[in-house]
């Protein structure tokens, strides 16, 4: 059991860590900031979400598995408000009219 | 495996404080260093210094940065004249000599420590019992060196008073900041409703924990005073008035109490900031939910800068 709940991990942080790579990259060569933020949520959501998944059965109680959860959910309202706002400047510069 | 990623950890560092220095721009100059900030928090949490590692975060990263930020939108202006002026090769020859030799001379003092280096942490192991603190840290800033820290909460009234001396004439007891006019539907609001209690209760935690854990006032103060700034910015409450006398008393208040304890113990325990005998975590209870507060609001004026309208909108 245990042994499959490493593997779980292994599994699940490491796709998590793609999701970084991939959000990095995205964030580097991408041509505008709309789509520099569509990069950059999906290191904070699905990254962030797959290595909090991973290390929920390395966690030593339900305290502190709910402490991981948690730190999710914070990162993803502050993420995605963040990401809105920021949207909303660009979008605002774009378009003088509005 | 570890040891490869402390070895990345240190090349990134040194890395984004050459880039700091060579950016041409001061906000991404800023930028870099709240990064460097959060990077030095991974070190001290390696090191296995949590206190640090969240003042670090809270402080070094966030508040400062903030700072940091306010200054430079305010520098925008000023931006392309200061880059178009050139400093001749003898004053950047001079900067650069200054720098390397201070560095040198602090790799220097760091190396030459002796191993084991002297340290005080055995005294600290075996006196913390007579504070009634369980956390060393909490012990060390708030018994053994509490002067430090009084002395710490001090400056930073000082340094608030400092920012309010910029007020211009006509603005003078007027509100900090600008009016904020963020749409009070918008998503600014939603998350200044959301977040701003969790924030709260994370801060408050934070505070009391630093008894026994990790943690304590100046922590939790900079998260109560982000989640103070993030509702003023969001529209849902105005910056108070500078002249409001609660506001005033509220400032003083912890060091005062804190001033207070400690000719207490010239009385009681026969020093300056000596906590008689069984009353020592009482006394730095109290002191710490005087200061509390205090810090709080010198942290979030800090931020809010100067007046800069009248308290009459």
């Amino acid at each position: 059991m245990n042994a499959l709940l490493n593997v779980w991990t292994w599994i699940a942080v490491s796709a998590g860590a793609i999701f970084f790579l991939a959000g990095t990259v995205g964030l580097l060569r991408f041509p505008d900031s709309l789509t520099r933020l569509h990069a950059l949520t999906k290191a904070d959501n699905l990254g962030l979400g797959l290595v909090v998944l991973g290390l929920l059965p390395q966690t030593s109680g339900i305290l502190d598995a709910v402490k991981l959860i948690a730190i999710w959910l914070l990162v993803m309202l502050s993420g995605a408000s963040i990401s809105q706002l920021i949207a909303h400047r660009v979008w605002m510069d774009s378009d003088p009219q509005q | 495996m570890i040891d490869l990623l402390n070895v990345g950890l240190v090349v990134l560092i040194v890395g984004l404080a050459v880039w700091i220095i060579f950016a041409r721009e001061t906000f991404s100059a800023v930028v870099a260093f709240i990064a460097y900030g959060l990077l030095l928090t991974l070190v001290w949490a390696q090191l296995n210094g949590i206190d640090v590692a969240l003042t670090e975060a809270a402080i070094g990263g966030g508040l400062t940065g903030a700072l940091l930020v306010g200054a430079a939108s305010r520098l925008r202006l000023t931006e392309n004249s200061a880059q178009a002026e050139q400093s001749g090769a003898a004053l950047k020859w001079l900067a650069a000599g200054v720098s390397g030799a201070v560095t040198s001379a602090l790799a220097v003092c760091v190396l030459a420590l002796p191993d084991p280096a002297p340290s005080l942490a055995q005294e600290v192991a075996a006196n913390i019992d007579r504070t009634g603190v369980g956390n060393p840290i909490t012990a060390v800033l708030l018994a053994f060196r509490a002067m430090d820290t009084l002395l710490e909460a001090i400056v930073l009234l000082f340094a608030l008073i400092g920012v309010w001396s910029l007020t211009p004439d006509r603005f003078w007891a007027g509100r900090p900041g600008i009016k904020q006019s963020a749409d009070p539907n918008g998503i600014l609001a939603y998350v200044a409703r959301v977040l701003a209690p969790l924030g709260i209760v994370v801060g408050v935690y934070i505070f009391w924990v630093g008894a026994d854990y990790p943690g304590g006032k100046f922590q939790g103060a900079t998260i109560l005073a982000a989640m103070w700034l993030l509702v003023m910015m969001a529209g849902l409450a105005d910056a108070p008035a500078i002249s409001r006398r609660t506001l005033r008393m509220a400032l003083v208040l912890g060091p005062v109490v804190f001033i207070a304890i400690g000719f207490l113990g010239v009385a009681s325990a026969g020093a300056f900031l000596a906590y008689p005998g069984e009353y020592a975590k009482p006394l730095i209870l109290v002191i710490e939910f005087a200061l509390m507060p205090s810090l709080t609001l010198i942290l979030g004026l800090l931020l809010l800068s100067a007046p800069q309208r009248a308290a009459e909108p």
